[in-house]
């Protein structure tokens, strides 16, 4: 209990919601990092998802990666890039844009990959060309599930960039580090709790965002099997089609 | 009009889909290419949209070679219905059928408005223009992807098997329905199946194709009846197992036409002997799948008549 | 190089005390998630809670839990317990789902049959549905192993040993030699522990084996699934 009042006092402590090592501070530090790496890993993973969705070339090659990248230990590679490069901003910044791209990239290619052939036939069929057949039929249909690629790789960068901390003065890793280093329960109990929240916040907000881009023509009409309509879909799991954004393509 | 000048097609692995095929495809009229898989059927017909080059050879369509036609331009002006509809999932169904218009550049309005009367002229109630492809029915769909097909007007219709994924029930309305839209419309239609009954039904024209595209007999579904070129067509449309060889039996008041294995085709009403004229048009529908039956009776007179005289 | 000649023993020590935190977090969450992915499957109502709970479990970052967990369940923060437990709940985050899902690939014919046939409930499910269901679980407990050996190396943060206090070490001390090596042993002991696995598969499902290209196929597919 007395673990649960020194957390509570952290927590409402008004002196750890100022200055440069405050709450507010280190959430925005944090939150920053996680949009630039997956903005940055986007760039790279997005186009090249799409490519292999689009021509079925270099599958074989992405999925091994995306396996091989999973063995690989976050903190290894962060430590062996904090090592090259120093310590400071630049090592998490380049060893999570790294482990965010697979997941990405992962989303981009099953989303296309999901979609019936017949249907790309078909559009290919009535005279769409290739960017339209991109643009109007795959990006929308493929959007659930590129969608769920980053939100695999958001957990992965909120959660890798906690563990950064390690390496370098920044986000609310921070507090786990220094109240396990001066013993302080409530510092390192406190962090860890605004941690958790940041994380399940961000799957409650992909969550709602995956459900959106659903289109109604997919869901509506569907059998209602409960396999389809289970409350918390991983994204990259689902084996059905789930199908992009009605009204993001209707324009 | 469309021209196969010994067109050839063999695919990356290997396989001769079509040897050496030339054919000319009158406009106005239905060609039936028929066959059973392997036969490259369908290759042939997506190779008029050019869905797929030729390896060898050339096709024409009103005299211009389509190898010089940009392909995605070309496909716009030919209409395409295929198995399964292919319709986009995400789109509404009156945003289906205007698709094709709208790629083309026409005003989001109008595209709607003349998809609107698309459904009416494929015989869809207009109230099912803002559902979605998953909430109709297998039928409802296809005579979608006929009005899609139907929708920048063009001249040249390519079908692919486009009834071959609904019951036997909803397909034999929708052959009705294409033949009715064929006699107001007049396009020049193109189209697969390797149900040779349906082919017989719809086709002005059927070419009957055997493994590797080969050409094993073109001409009028009753001429290819009347005379099999060779055993594979007799075979294949069914004359050697007397499934075409109707005769009348007389039960009491009422005839029956039977087929040479004893199975009742149909009941003949109306004029008597005549069971091989156009009038009798009148073998109806009264036993099960009977249409077909009475289809190849109306079609097919050598063989009734040949039936008859065993009697 | 020469630092891994010098150091193999430490090496050895060190892979030794991530297996003492990887097995049992591996084998446990296989065990626990069984009934859990059961319900998920077989109850429309329980379905839904027990996905959204564990799919909220696998969201919470490892070291947050790797802290918290101790003043849950009153282990000490270093001690390898808790990491075997907060392991342990990861797997089963990641392996419940997949048994539901398994067990739903299950042929309904199969299962229908089997019932005609006389199979009660729980003999159909020992002796047919799970068997059946037995290369869907494979391929995801492949990805539990997996993920679990990278996972582990995370407690040397917090100064639990494992392969990963090569990183913290060689990080501190400036050893580049040590923290590849401690990646490459991660990495080699992963693949050693999912050829066991497979190995596994093929004595219990012998029926699998006939179809080479396709058994090899699925992990793939379902690693993908739940990548995370």
């Amino acid at each position: 209990m007395s673990f649960l009042t020194e957390t509570l006092a952290w927590l409402v402590d008004p002196a750890n919601w100022v200055g440069a090592g405050g709450i507010p501070t280190r959430l925005a530090q944090h939150l920053l990092f996680t949009l630039v790496t997956l903005l940055v890993a986007a760039l790279i993973a997005v186009p090249i998802g799409f490519l292999i969705g689009h021509t079925g070339r270099g599958r074989g090659l992405a999925v091994a990666l995306s396996g091989a990248f999973r063995a690989i230990p976050t903190l290894g590679l962060l430590t062996l890039v904090g090592l090259w490069v120093g310590i400071g901003l630049n090592a998490p910044y380049v060893a999570l844009t790294v482990l965010a791209i697979p997941p990405i990239l992962a989303g981009a290619y099953t989303g296309f990959e999901a979609i019936d052939r017949k249907i790309i036939d078909a559009a290919r069929a009535v005279g769409m060309s290739e960017a339209q057949i991109v643009q109007k039929v795959e990006l929308p249909l493929g959007l659930p599930l590129l969608i769920g690629g980053f939100r695999s790789a958001t957990l992965q960068v909120v959660a890798t960039a906690t563990l950064a901390a390690y390496i370098a003065d920044f986000g609310l890793g921070r507090y786990l580090f220094e109240g396990l280093r001066i013993r302080d329960y409530g510092e390192m109990l406190g962090g860890s709790i605004l941690v958790i929240l940041l994380a399940i916040v961000s799957e409650g907000v992909f969550a709602l965002v995956q459900k959106l881009v659903v289109p109604r023509g997919v869901t509506a009409g569907l059998p209602t099997d409960i396999r389809d309509g289970s409350s918390r879909s991983r994204p990259v799991m689902e084996p059905t089609i789930k199908e992009g954004n009605s009204h993001v393509h209707s324009k | 009009m469309i021209e196969f000048h010994s067109v050839t097609k063999r695919f990356p692995d290997g396989t001769l889909a079509v040897d050496d095929f030339s054919l000319i495809l009158p406009s106005h009229k239905t060609t039936v290419f028929v066959g059973t898989s392997g036969s490259g059927k369908t290759t042939l017909l997506r190779m008029i949209n050019r869905m797929v080059d030729p390896t060898s050879g050339s096709i024409e369509i009103d005299g211009a070679d389509i190898a010089t036609l940009e392909p995605v331009k070309l496909r716009r002006g030919i209409g395409y219905v295929m198995q399964n509809s292919g319709l986009l999932p995400h789109r509404r169904v009156i945003d289906n059928v205007a698709t094709v218009p709208m790629l083309r550049g026409m005003p989001k309005k109008k595209a709607r408005d003349e998809a609107l009367q698309l459904l009416d002229t494929v015989g869809l109630d207009r109230s099912l223009a803002n559902r979605y492809p998953s909430q109709l029915s297998g039928g409802q769909q296809q005579r979608v992807g006929v009005a899609r097909g139907l929708a920048v007007n063009p001249n040249i219709l390519l079908m692919d098997e486009p009834f071959g994924a609904v019951d036997p029930i909803v397909r034999a309305e929708l052959q009705q329905e294409l033949l009715r839209l064929q006699q107001e419309l007049g396009k020049t239609v193109v189209f697969v199946t390797h149900d040779i009954d349906e082919a017989f039904l719809l086709g002005d024209r059927v070419v009957i194709l055997r493994t590797g595209g080969k050409v094993a007999q073109v001409g009028s579904p009753a001429d290819i009846l009347a005379n099999p070129i060779d055993e594979f067509v007799a075979t294949f449309v069914g004359a050697d197992r007397g499934k075409r060889a109707l005769h009348v039996e007389n039960y009491g008041d009422g005839d029956v036409v039977v087929d040479e294995t004893g199975r009742l085709a149909g009941v003949l009403v109306g004029e008597r002997s005549t069971a091989a004229s156009p009038a009798a048009g009148a073998v109806s529908a009264g036993t099960v799948s009977a249409s077909e039956k009475s289809k190849a009776g109306l079609r097919a007179p050598g063989a009734s008549a040949q039936g008859g005289d065993s009697q | 190089m020469t630092w891994v000649w010098s150091n193999l023993d430490l090496i050895w020590d060190r892979t030794f005390d991530h297996l003492i935190l990887s097995v049992p977090s591996i084998i446990l969450s296989f065990i626990i998630a069984l009934p859990f992915g059961w319900l998920a499957h077989r109850y429309r109502a329980s379905r839904a809670v027990i996905l959204t709970t564990v799919g909220l479990l696998y969201a919470i970052p490892s070291l947050p839990l790797f802290i918290v967990l101790p003043f849950i369940v009153g282990t000490s923060i270093r001690s390898p317990l808790n990491l075997i437990i907060a392991l342990t709940l990861y797997g089963v985050a990641l392996m419940v789902r997949v048994v539901a899902d398994g067990l739903g690939s299950v042929d309904r014919d199969v299962q229908q049959s089997a019932t005609a046939v006389g199979f009660s409930g729980w003999t159909s499910f020992w002796q047919v549905e799970l068997p059946l269901a037995g290369p869907v679980l494979l391929a995801g407990l492949r990805v539990v192993a997996v993920s679990t050996v990278s996972l582990a190396t995370v407690g040397a943060v917090i100064g639990a040993p494992s392969l990963g206090s090569l990183f913290t070490d060689g990080f501190q001390r400036g050893i580049q030699a040590e923290i590849i090596a401690g990646t490459l042993a991660t990495v080699l002991l992963a693949l050693a522990l999912d050829a066991i696995l497979v190995l596994i598969g093929r004595v219990l499902m012998p029926w699998t084996r006939r179809s080479a290209v396709g058994g090899a196929s699925r992990p793939g597919a379902v690693a993908r699934e739940v990548s995370t």
